[in-house]
């Protein structure tokens, strides 16, 4: 993993305070002292924390390539993929201050429960309906189609969470369905082959649904994929109001 | 297209409040320019009750003018405060309604009480 950091080759280039989440929602910050290396990622030094100095620590992490979305903390304030952000992009006088995702509860350290974030893409529809079930056929899909080029800019949704973490909205209104499980509708809203188009609006124009946005853009600034979830819930909102305007809701 | 789905319903009300916000805004945006318009340049004498009515009386645009802006205002601001209230009482399922009903009650009656008092 980060076996390359302990190699007699690689000499630290300073030292790092380090004040990391520890315990359950009630928990606490402790800090540690971290060797900082040229190219460190701030998942490097979760591990290194874990290895070298306590073995208890709990975290996320799968690919480390910024392919996953499982290893999203709050690093100084604010949500990112820790895999991917770079110590010194980020360290502020040599401190880091890591702590789990906001807006969802904190299973241990910085370990958080994904399933509430999950469940809204269940509430908000944000799965696949078929048009001809069963069908071997592969439809065909016209990649330059408008609404295809809708779908494919908010498609590379990686499911960390951070949008869910950097939006006041969800922080104030818990039921609200939040920016990856609205960003996901929109894909579906704008998906030829989905077979509910209706179904999918209906279900983000509740109560807690895609008129709870406030366009702040807090997901867009913060998704480690540069999408723009505040775009997406802006369309479904476009679209809720020509369905309805049509009698189609 | 032949599959029969299930099409969950519900999500007028919201569909329906976030049309009517946008709706009032934009009646109200000229009328915002307007008002400020005829405080800047029919003002003349100082600002008088006298003037006001005037002007106020000598057309029935004004009253209706007013009336339009009392019915806007009072429909974008509680549609505005029940999302408010919704937010800082998240526990609370009516009492967001009941703030915006009570809200746009007391808007519409002292706006129109204004509206007759200018007509």
């Amino acid at each position: 993993m980060t076996s390359n950091r302990d190699a007699a080759d690689a000499k630290p280039i300073g030292e790092l305070q380090v004040s990391i989440w520890r315990g359950g929602d009630d928990g606490e910050l402790q800090t540690f002292t971290v060797p900082h290396y040229e190219s460190q990622t701030v998942l490097d030094v979760v591990t290194w924390v874990q290895h070298k100095l306590d073995p208890g620590l709990s975290y996320r992490f799968s690919c480390r390539v910024g392919m996953c979305g499982t290893c999203a903390m709050t690093v100084n304030g604010r949500p990112r993929w820790t895999c991917r952000t770079h110590v010194s992009r980020v360290a502020s006088h040599g401190a880091l201050e890591i702590r789990p995702l906001r807006n969802l509860p904190v299973i241990k350290d910085l370990v958080v429960d994904m399933a509430p974030f999950f469940d809204k893409w269940r509430d908000g529809r944000g799965y696949f309906t078929p048009s001809q079930a069963g069908s071997l056929t592969v439809a065909p899909v016209d990649g330059n189609s408008p609404a295809r080029k809708l779908a494919s800019a908010a498609i590379e949704c990686i499911g960390c969470a951070v949008c869910h973490a950097a939006c006041d909205v969800v922080a104030w209104q818990p039921d609200y369905l939040g920016p990856a499980a609205l960003n996901r509708a929109w894909t579906l809203v704008n998906d030829e082959r989905d077979n509910d188009r209706s179904g999918h609006l209906a279900a983000v124009a509740v109560a807690g649904g895609c008129h709870g946005c406030h366009s702040t853009g807090s997901c867009a600034s913060h998704c480690p994929n540069s999408l723009n979830p505040t775009a997406s819930i802006a369309g479904l909102k476009r679209e809720v109001t020509k369905a309805m305007l049509k009698g189609e809701l | 297209m032949s599959t029969a789905t299930v099409t969950p319903r519900g999500g007028r009300l919201e569909a329906w409040l976030y049309i009517l916000q946008r709706l009032s805004a934009l009646v109200m945006a000229p009328l915002v320019v307007v008002h400020l318009m005829v405080i800047m340049i029919a003002v003349q004498d100082g600002l008088s009750a006298q003037e006001i009515l005037a002007r106020t009386q000598a057309s029935s645009i004004w009253p209706v003018l007013y009336g339009l802006f009392v019915a806007a205002a009072a429909l974008h601001g509680a549609i505005g405060l029940r999302a408010m209230v919704r937010e800082v009482l998240t526990h609370h399922r009516t009492l967001p309604d009941m703030v915006a009903l009570v809200f746009i009650a007391a808007v519409l009656l002292l706006g129109f009480r204004a509206v007759a008092a200018i007509a």
